[in-house]
């Protein structure tokens, strides 16, 4: 076991790199451009693919053909540049294409700012591409965690055959943490990537990809074979943490950078005889609605969900919670990252931030 | 009995989708014997593009990926890239070429992707049923420009095959068209040549063909042909733009 100390976007790069990556296609957009600017030099070096590109649609649909082709495609890009990409994810949805896709956030709307934000949990849950699909989405919090999931995330986008996004904050990206890369990964069984335009010479049937289907009939038909396989990724991939859940007076709900702060306030609490639990959801599509329903805490006063943005998991956390207990919201935006004493604060108030 | 013609394998069995008298067909049939005669059909792999040729990939009999509008140049990339030793082309029309699609064509073509792209300029946008597209000439009356294209309102129609010869990447560049019999026989070498220079690896390739839109002009097929010769043809001359082949001879 090799600890090295390691800058967050390197990590992903290098993580990618583990994980099998054979294509990346970026465009430059403050904080992830040591993603592509990591990748330009060692992809070429081992003989792999790196294009940087003339803009993030283009990126997103090289990477449409390079996981047509049958490659591991991967590209990288923060909050405006995701926008961009959002044509090509509803494609690769569609045409069940497997790919990776990294999103470093910085604060919005528009051009926003640079600096870390959780602004883009609806971007990312949700998307801005047209018609019924998903992308799977993990929200890791520390640069270790970030590496095992970028291992992973290929063969998960294999599996499914669909895009698997890892989507940190501008801190995750920019800072440097003692990190071990040797870490085994999950294994599981692969599908032959039988669908691959690699010529017909090279497989026995001519192979289209495409998600074009003018009957309805056929359409429905397509939407419910991928509803199905949602479905399957919400019971198999599903991914959360609960951390300190037994008999808490409150329970936290953050993800990435914000559960890290949020980590640090409830040992103050604890100090205070303030008992605090956290949910920390993994993979934020699917959304971690079974953490709720299996709360069992006899002296809960309420759920407080902190985010680094105005409050968009926590419409997620309503509809898990189904009404059960009070909920209350503390976030900051624009690029503030609260500090575990915000934390603190909010809970000592925590009447004052219920959502009606 | 000797069978003096037959349809090529480079074509599927499926019924072009396309209107009567439109000459989209005849480049599909053009492309398609190209690559049957280079022997090529089994390593390659299509681009198909948003327009009327959106179906190309149910008419090529090779493997083909459908590509979102004016983003075929990405994708054919991203395969290209990652297959380099196969044959990969785009089919775009002008709406997806010249007007959405054309910072990614232009790019492909500066990183001198070693592709081949067949570029259907048909001053309209087929597909949408006859809107005005950024080749559409002047005075030209479409769904969007009723009363003609004016340059000062829309702009002038903007000449592709002159804007890529600029760029340094381009390997061979010609404008074709199929109005004729001698030209359908012209348009089959450029195309030829140009998937013969992706096969040694020239770089990026482009032939522009004008081509007809009876439907959407409100013309005969025959007047349609007629209007590409007399009208087209003056303001989108046929000619040779590039040819890096020939330069090498010198
Ligand atoms: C993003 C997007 N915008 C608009 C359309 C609608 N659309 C479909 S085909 C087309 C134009 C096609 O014209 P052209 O490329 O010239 O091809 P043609 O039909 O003339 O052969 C448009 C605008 C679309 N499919 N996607
Ligand atoms: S609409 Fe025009 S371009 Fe499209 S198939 Fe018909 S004639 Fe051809
Ligand atoms: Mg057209």
């Amino acid at each position: 076991m090799a600890k090295q100390l390691m800058k967050g976007n390197e990590a992903i790069a290098r993580a990618a790199m583990l994980g099998g990556l054979d294509a990346f296609f970026g465009y430059p957009i403050t904080p992830q451009n040591e993603v592509p600017e990591y990748l330009s030099r060692y992809m070429l070096e081992e003989g792999k693919v790196f294009v940087q590109s003339e803009s993030e649609v283009a990126a997103i649909n090289m990477v449409y053909g390079a996981a047509a082709a049958g490659f591991r495609a991967m590209t990288s890009s923060s909050s405006p540049g995701i926008a961009l990409k959002q044509e090509g994810i509803t494609y690769l949805c569609g045409s069940e294409l497997p790919c990776v896709i990294c999103s470093v956030m910085r604060g919005g709307p528009g051009l926003g700012s640079i600096q870390p934000s959780q602004g883009d949990y609806n971007q990312a849950t949700r998307g801005g591409g047209n018609g019924d699909y998903h992308v799977i989405v993990f929200a890791p919090e520390t640069i270790q965690e970030t590496i095992d999931i970028m291992k992973e995330a290929f063969d998960i986008a294999d599996y499914y055959r669909n895009p698997v996004m890892i989507l940190v904050d501008g801190l995750i990206g920019q800072m440097m943490e003692s990190v071990d890369l040797t870490k085994p990964v999950k294994k599981r069984f692969l599908p032959e990537k039988d669908f691959a335009t690699t010529g017909t010479n090279h497989h026995s049937r001519r192979n289209v990809v495409n998600s074009l289907y003018l009957e309805s009939a056929e359409l429905e038909a397509h939407n419910l074979a991928l509803k199905k396989k949602y479905d399957k990724v919400i019971i198999n991939d599903t991914r959360y943490e609960l951390i300190n859940m037994e008999d808490p007076d409150y329970v936290i709900v953050a993800f990435g950078t914000m559960s890290r702060v949020c980590r640090s306030a409830i040992e103050t609490l604890a100090e205070k005889k303030i008992r605090v639990g956290i949910i920390r959801p993994i993979s934020l599509w699917p959304f971690p609605n079974r953490a709720f329903e299996t709360i069992d805490a006899p002296h809960l006063k309420g759920i407080l969900v902190v985010e680094m943005n105005l409050g968009q998991m926590l419409t997620d956390v309503i509809v898990a919670n189904n009404g059960k207990y009070p909920i209350g919201f503390y976030g900051r935006a624009g690029g503030v990252v609260p500090d575990p004493s915000d934390v603190v604060n909010a809970i000592g108030h925590f009447k004052d931030l219920v959502v009606k | 009995m000797e069978i003096k013609y037959k349809k090529t394998n480079g074509l599927t069995d499926t019924p072009l989708s396309y209107c009567p008298g439109c000459t989209h067909g005849i480049v599909h049939k053009l492309v398609a014997e190209v690559l049957a005669e280079l022997g090529v059909l089994g390593e390659t792999i299509a681009i198909a593009s948003v327009g009327c040729s959106v179906f190309s990939y149910k008419f090529f009999n090779v493997d083909a990926v459908q590509a979102a509008h004016g983003r075929a140049c990405a994708v054919a990339t991203g395969v290209k890239r990652n297959l380099p030793d196969r044959i990969v082309f785009t089919y775009q029309g002008d709406g997806d070429l010249a007007s959405i699609g054309i910072a990614e064509t232009i790019h492909a073509a500066n990183r001198s992707e070693n592709i081949t792209v067949i570029f259907i300029n048909n001053c309209i946008y087929g597909m949408t049923g006859g809107q005005m597209a950024p080749t559409s000439l002047i005075g030209q009356k479409t769904t969007t420009s009723q009363t003609g294209r004016k340059a000062d309102v829309h702009g002038n129609p903007i000449h592709i095959s002159e804007m890529f010869s600029q760029i340094e990447g381009v390997a061979y560049l010609e404008r074709v068209s199929v109005y004729n019999p001698r030209q359908v026989r012209n348009a089959k070498k450029a195309i030829k040549k140009a998937f013969t220079y992706q096969m040694e690896k020239k770089g990026f390739t482009m032939i522009e063909v004008l081509s007809s839109c009876p439907v959407n002009w409100g013309m005969t097929p025959v007047d349609a042909l007629k209007w590409i010769e007399e009208k087209m043809t003056p303001v989108f001359p046929l000619k040779v733009f590039k040819d890096k082949g020939e330069e090498a001879n010198v």
